[in-house]
């Protein structure tokens, strides 16, 4: 049965419209998976002597175990961004006479061949067979050690699953999560509870105790066990076990009113977003997204490579923009042959959505502002990197979405909908943030940084004052790709 | 009205569709009748420039539709669910479709409440979403819609197909309404002989993509397209 749903998977890829584009990002993430291959590898080799170097009174493996649990926080939340989850189209599967269990141990066993499965493995590994050959252990005991890390990480990967879905699910129940995570933290730092000690002397007694690695293999098993469930209640095409058929709200939107001619199309993109769970997320995201500076600015590390603020001061500011703006016009796609034989001037369509990105940037903009606590300079680079979006990067992300194709399913149950939730999002937005930090670089090095933040902010004030002009370049490729559009808006996708 | 010259529509080598010459005059109710495949929503879409021909072209009241958008005012249509949007409420739609052809809600809520009985208590007021609704009554929502702002050409593919017996009844009321006045031009596709026969002045028959049969509505039309398709 699994041979079928590759077989399927398979076609699936390679008969889609936008094949060209899925292949072009499946490159460029294969070299950057080649790129952290590596990277981890040396990690893993070079991790045993440095650490017994660096503390010679000190077991290289107690060192390590006490900082597992740090490992494994990040990898949860890395993942959270950057793993998009296996999904599954499973309409034409529910009355054939498959399993559903079968279903759902396919999906749940497709996550384990991601690559980030495959990091940890090129530490764990080679520090292991340090361990084997210098620390003077028991040979079994030090692969059961490895067995229970694998399975550790195996774990962040089932509870990265779950915690996913209940935060595209119910932003409430996510919230938990968070407030768990923040306690932990909170206790760890203010030294009452230190969950890094005990879970340190936890795998220090692993190490004499092979017996206990069947621990992390029964939590495996339960987590494994929940995620098969949840799948399981939700694999139906409606999805009344949780949210009863939604009583439609409507929302007088009249105030829009006041920008003209767009207005029609703002109203429709305010309920598009608010109605529909997937662009619905996209707003939560964008304000998680505001902390992304406390990250970077408290950190001295980065003081003398301002550069890099202007890719936080992007990123922060335009983060709505870029998850928004690159499925533009696939967020239309299931009515978009009856946009293209309505009276609808494409340059409003466009506007439209140019003047929703364009508010979104405003507003994170002023809300990163406090950000002023770390310098005048700051601030400045955030504004200027608004004004770069404004003018720069919403131009762009317009004419990228004339080459869309790809069909986003608004109404498909929520079962296994993450289209554009993992890693390719952040590569399709990365020249957006980094070429403007080239520009700042450059200039910086030849003159100064003030200028530098002036060179960006005029960059994003002629993309402004071109608009207009831009817009309507722009509604052009729109009209000539139009029926590729729609023959690739008809696909139905996963 | 509609003038189609040359038309093909081919692909990977199959013609799927190739109509020499038809010309339907302003004012006429025109039925396309078919089996499956034979090229009627393939004619619609071509019509509403969504597909490009092979050869050929449309021209729809002085105006090529695959060069020009100037048909999209006073076209109007509704092929299927797909021209429906489905987070919105029906009001909002036909709201938003009122915006689009420049009619503001008192417009909408006066032809709406013209169409009160044809949606049957079901569409209105029931603070649903369209993707909500049945499959039918989606239907119901698309079809008005297509009269919003009085438009001079109504193309409504497969009108009849998931509407139960009723509102079938109701719809060649509507249909049969629109096509008395002579200001509009209707064109219809449909499986079902009987209902075409009804509500049209002219039945175009087609069969693998070509026109086999163009014949002005009389007594005698059922039985001979009956005996056409007949196996």
């Amino acid at each position: 049965m699994f041979k079928h749903f590759i077989n399927l998977e398979l076609k699936a890829f390679f008969r889609s419209a936008s094949v060209g584009k899925s292949i072009g990002l499946k490159i460029l993430m294969g070299f950057l998976v080649v790129y952290f291959l590596m990277a981890f590898l040396v990690l893993g080799i070079a991790l045993y002597p440095l650490l017994e170097k660096s503390f010679p009174n000190q077991k290289p493996i107690v060192i390590v175990n006490s900082f597992v649990v740090f490992w494994l926080s990040a990898e949860l939340i890395i993942r959270f961004f950057m793993q998009s989850l296996p999904v599954m189209n499973i309409k034409p599967l529910l009355v054939l006479p498959i399993k559903k269990a079968k279903v759902i141990h396919f999906v749940l066993l497709k996550s384990l061949t991601s690559i980030y499965n495959i990091f940890p493995l090129l530490v764990i590994i080679p520090f292991g067979i340090f361990c084997i050959l210098k620390g003077n252990y028991v040979t079994i005991n030090i692969l059961f050690w490895m067995l229970a890390m694998y399975v550790l990480v195996l774990i962040v990967n089932y509870a990265n699953f779950l915690i996913k879905k209940k935060f595209a699910d119910n932003i409430k129940t996510f919230l938990g999560f968070v407030i768990l995570a923040l306690l932990l933290v909170g206790l760890e730092y203010f030294e009452v509870f230190k969950i890094s000690t005990f879970t340190g002397v936890a795998l220090d007694n692993l190490v004499l105790q092979p017996a206990l690695s069947l621990i992390p293999i029964l939590i495996l098993g339960g987590i494994y066990f929940l995620n098969f469930n949840y799948l399981k209640a939700n694999f139906y095409l409606d999805n009344t076990l949780q949210s009863k058929a939604q009583e439609a709200t409507t929302t007088d939107l009249s105030w829009t009113k006041r920008f003209g001619e767009i207005a029609p199309f703002l109203q429709l993109d305010l309920k598009l977003i608010w109605r529909n769970k997937r662009p619905k997320t996209t707003i939560w995201i964008s304000f998680i997204f505001l902390a992304y500076g406390l990250l970077i600015y408290t950190n001295p590390h980065y003081k003398d490579t301002p550069a890099f603020f202007v890719i936080v001061g992007i990123l922060m500011t335009g983060i709505f923009m870029l998850n928004y703006g690159q499925f533009i016009p696939s967020w239309d796609s299931n009515y978009y042959g009856m946009m293209m034989s309505q009276n609808i001037p494409l340059k409003q369509y466009l506007a439209s959505k140019a003047g929703l990105m364009s508010v979104s940037v405003v507003v994170l903009a002023i809300l990163s502002s406090p950000y002023v606590y770390f310098g005048w300079h700051i601030l400045a680079i955030n504004m200027a990197c608004a004004t770069y979006n404004l003018g720069v990067n919403i131009p762009i992300l317009l004419f990228a979405g004339s080459y869309n194709k790809k069909r986003i399913d608004l109404e498909k149950s929520p079962f296994m909908n993450y289209q554009g939730t993992g890693a390719t999002q952040w590569i399709v937005g990365l020249p957006l943030m980094l070429f403007p930090a080239l520009i700042f670089y450059g200039v910086s090095k030849i003159f100064n940084s003030e200028i530098a933040i002036i060179v960006l902010a005029v960059f994003g004030i002629i993309g402004l004052g071109m608009r207009n002009f831009l817009v309507n370049k722009i509604a052009e490729g729109y009209r000539k790709r139009k029926y590729e559009t729609i023959n690739g808006f008809k696909q139905q996708e996963n | 009205m509609v003038q189609v010259n040359q038309l093909s529509k081919i692909y990977n080598g199959t013609t799927v569709l190739k109509i020499e010459n038809l010309e339907i005059p302003k004012g006429q109710s025109f039925g396309l009748v078919g089996n499956n495949g034979a090229g009627k929503t393939t004619f619609f879409s071509l019509l509403l420039d969504l597909i490009q021909p092979s050869t050929g072209n449309i021209i729809n009241n002085n105006i090529q539709v695959n060069t020009s958008e100037e048909w999209k005012p006073f076209t109007a249509a509704f092929i299927d669910e797909s021209f429906l949007i489905g987070y919105l409420t029906p009001e909002e739609y036909f709201y938003f479709i009122g915006d689009l052809r420049g009619q503001n809600k008192a417009d909408i809520d006066a032809l709406l409440s013209k169409h009160e009985e044809f949606f049957n208590g079901e569409i209105l007021k029931n603070k649903k979403y369209l993707r909500d609704l049945s499959k039918g009554n989606q239907k119901k929502v698309g079809i008005i819609a297509t009269l919003i702002g009085d438009p001079e050409v109504v193309i409504l593919d497969e009108p009849f197909a998931n509407l139960d017996p009723t509102t079938v009844n109701r719809l060649k009321k509507i249909i049969k309404e629109l096509a008395e006045n002579p200001d509009i031009t209707v064109l219809v596709s449909s499986h079902d002989l009987q209902h075409t026969v009804e509500v049209c002045d002219r039945i175009v028959a087609l069969n693998k993509g070509e026109i086999v049969k163009d014949i002005q509505t009389s007594e005698e039309t059922l039985q001979e397209l009956e005996a056409f398709f007949a196996v």
